[in-house]
């Protein structure tokens, strides 16, 4: 059967959708279905709120469309379809000298809900977002395929970056991979005493990836300690990997506060006092969780909702206040990353801009939403925004005011898709098409 | 060592996934089925990931006069020479009790045609004296059943043709290898009632390989299928003959 009636969700597991999905094979299946009844795409729903999900309506799985179009092994340009994820391009091209030049925390995000989210990675601030390394896309728009790139159709691709899937349905996209001179990650991890550590360490931090895992459950003299991640591609003898596990069944670990407390403790304490280096897989740097299947069951059936925002530099003075109330909460969930960011970023509506990003999870609770709710308004009033790849909360006003270029974004997408066909629940819930 | 690969019905995720498996380790592929178009961008898929050389060929089961251009080209290559099968067709059963003239394309498609194709290539195998045929069946040939008896029973024809194919090869240094896949999410099952543990298709294709590299002669994917097959042919005909399963 073509469309398949069912209720699925993101990838926080606390919104859900119910409705017609079909998940096309071959290139000319998915023409017809765009010239009959053309809706909108996903890929693996990583993000975790609403942005993949269309209630009632109907929806593509782009999944399966999934080819290498072409490869150049000379420049590194590799042009894959939408449904190619970022975990298979690092695994075909790193032993020949390439690696996607950006890649989220997840490697089965595919290259279509890369660009749609115009996601960034822990080189951000040296490399820029996703949708920086991309030279042309090939979209499903108004009818028509039609090229975008840079230079051609300009405003249509600044729209697609980041555009959660509202120009049309990317089907290809030409990307420029960066060389590597191996397939592993030289990573040296040292240890963060303190907020102002943090600080320190990521405003000085020359390495090209860096990010900075938070104690979001330390109080007192210990909060925002954490662990600081630097590290560069090598051509060193990378580690054989672990075996794949897997969380069977929904069990609410991780938004248990005593677990997440203990949990903490020992991956703080796992790193030595004087710091450590190590030669790891590139996925193991990249991907860490990825080696779990169906980690986000470790939330329990309820599921959870991960805030995600950047607050510009000047601001930081917020952001402290934000993780005190996070830490006093004792809702937050082990899994918390602070990671400074450069200016750099692909559309109209992408998320990046240069400052400090804080993303954590909670558990999906009335208490922890109250939560969110204020971080929300204190992320406003610094003048930051929230990352609409993790959203699931928040409300239209407020988003709109975040993103300086959503009226253009708007105008632009009402041309590309004057029929609404594209819209999704996160749409409707935040307005973003007026 | 140079392997070269005829993939029958290659526009199927499962030899799809199959074909990405062999061109990571640099085989040369032959994509064949009726999807021009899909399989000229799939050989390019192929090469993109690592394959020696990978082209699409035209196949049709129903079409024996397909046959001999794609042994041809392949017989070209150096090394070994190896098959997969991944063709069949399974119109629904009350179609088939509709308009039984349906049978014959359904026993053309999963048996009779790709027997005849690799009838053609087995002498080629034995004068290079190695090689491996995969041959991928389906748990229902194992017992024939109300809801698909027409497919089950032409899959059981090819099962055991297989296995006299397996017994042939043998002794040239050739082997065979019998896989029957259970529930797989493909094109095929997607929102059809009633199925239950469905594989990955890339799961499917990397037990395949597991099964190539090992030399089995007989594989079930997911594994466990081996274990509901068993009970399922363990119940006695005058108990079973009652069920719908």
């Amino acid at each position: 059967m073509l469309w398949k009636t069912t209720e699925y969700s993101g990838w926080g597991n606390a919104l859900t959708a119910t409705g017609d999905i079909a998940r096309p094979e071959r290139a000319a299946t998915l023409a017809r279905i765009l010239d009959e009844t053309p809706a909108p795409a996903f890929g693996n729903r990583r993000s975790y709120g609403d942005a993949a999900l269309n209630d009632g309506g109907r929806a593509i799985d782009m999944t399966r469309l999934d080819k290498i179009i072409g490869f150049d092994p000379d420049t590194g340009v590799v042009e894959a379809e939408a449904g190619v994820t970022l975990t298979t391009l690092m695994r075909l091209f790193a032993h020949r000298g390439w690696v996607p030049a950006v890649v989220p925390g997840t490697g089965f995000a595919t290259v279509g809900g890369a660009i749609a989210q115009d996601v960034h990675g822990k080189n951000h601030h040296a490399e820029g977002s996703f949708g920086n390394h991309v030279k042309s896309i090939s979209l499903f728009t108004n009818g028509k395929r039609v090229t975008a790139s840079p230079t051609r159709n300009k405003a249509l691709f600044r729209a697609t970056m980041g555009g959660v899937g509202q120009t049309g349905v990317i089907l290809s996209a030409k990307l420029q991979m960066k060389p590597t001179p191996g397939t592993a990650m030289q990573v040296t991890e040292t240890r963060l005493a303190d907020w102002n550590d943090q600080i320190d360490a990521l405003t000085s931090s020359t390495a090209t990836y860096v990010v900075s895992w938070i104690d979001a459950q330390a109080k007192g003299d210990k909060m925002g300690r954490g662990i600081l991640e630097e590290a560069e591609l090598t051509s060193a003898d990378a580690p054989a990997p672990d075996r794949a596990k897997s969380v069977p069944v929904n069990m609410s670990l991780f938004s248990n506060g005593l677990f997440a407390r203990v949990f903490n403790e020992g991956y703080f304490r796992r790193v030595p006092a004087t710091g450590r280096s190590s030669v790891k897989r590139l996925e193991e740097f990249f991907f860490p969780l990825d080696k779990i299947r169906n980690v986000n069951r470790l939330y329990g059936k309820k599921g959870f909702h991960q805030f995600q925002c950047v607050v510009p530099l000047d601001a930081i003075d917020v952001l402290e206040e934000m993780m005190h109330k996070v830490s006093r909460s004792g809702l937050a969930s082990p899994l918390a990353v602070l990671k400074r960011m450069g200016p750099d970023r692909a559309g109209m509506m992408s998320f990046p801009m240069e400052g400090y990003t804080l993303a954590v999870d909670f558990p999906n609770r009335a208490r922890a939403t109250k939560l969110i709710a204020e971080l929300e308004r204190m992320t406003a009033q610094a003048g930051g925004r929230l990352y609409l790849a993790k959203d699931s909360l928040a409300h239209g006003d407020a988003i709109k005011a975040m993103y300086p270029d959503w009226s253009d974004w708007a105008a632009e997408v009402a041309k590309a898709d004057p029929d609404r066909t594209m819209v999704t629940d996160m749409v409707r819930r935040l307005k973003l098409r007026g | 060592m140079q392997e070269t690969w005829i993939i029958l019905g290659a526009t199927s995720s499962m030899a799809r996934a199959f074909g990405r498996a062999l061109a990571e380790r640099g085989a040369t592929v032959f994509l064949a089925g009726r999807d021009m178009e899909d399989l000229k961008g799939a050989a390019v898929d192929l090469a993109a990931r690592g394959a020696a050389r990978a082209e699409a060929v035209k196949f049709d089961a129903r079409d024996p006069g397909s046959f001999q251009p794609i042994i041809d080209k392949a017989c070209a290559t150096e090394g070994t020479i190896n098959a997969a099968v991944f063709v069949g067709s399974m119109p629904p059963q009350d179609e088939i009790d509709r308009d039984p003239a349906l049978i014959e394309g359904t026993v053309i498609d999963s048996y009779t045609g790709p027997a005849r194709f690799l009838h053609l290539l087995a002498p080629e195998m034995e004068a290079r004296a190695g090689g491996t045929v995969v041959g991928v069946g389906s748990v229902a040939g194992d017992r024939g059943r109300i809801g698909n008896y027409v497919y089950g029973s032409a899959k059981a024809g090819f099962a055991t043709y297989l296995a006299g194919l397996r017994n042939r090869l043998t002794r040239s240094g050739g082997h065979v290898i019998t896989v029957k896949p259970g529930f797989v999410d493909t094109a095929m099952t997607w929102g059809i009632e009633g199925m239950f543990l469905v594989a990955d298709p890339a799961d499917v294709a990397d037990d395949i390989l597991k099964a190539v590299n090992r030399k089995k002669d007989v594989i079930y994917t997911p594994f466990f299928w081996r274990y509901i097959m068993l009970i399922i042919r363990a119940i006695p005909e005058r108990v079973f003959k009652k069920l719908s399963v």
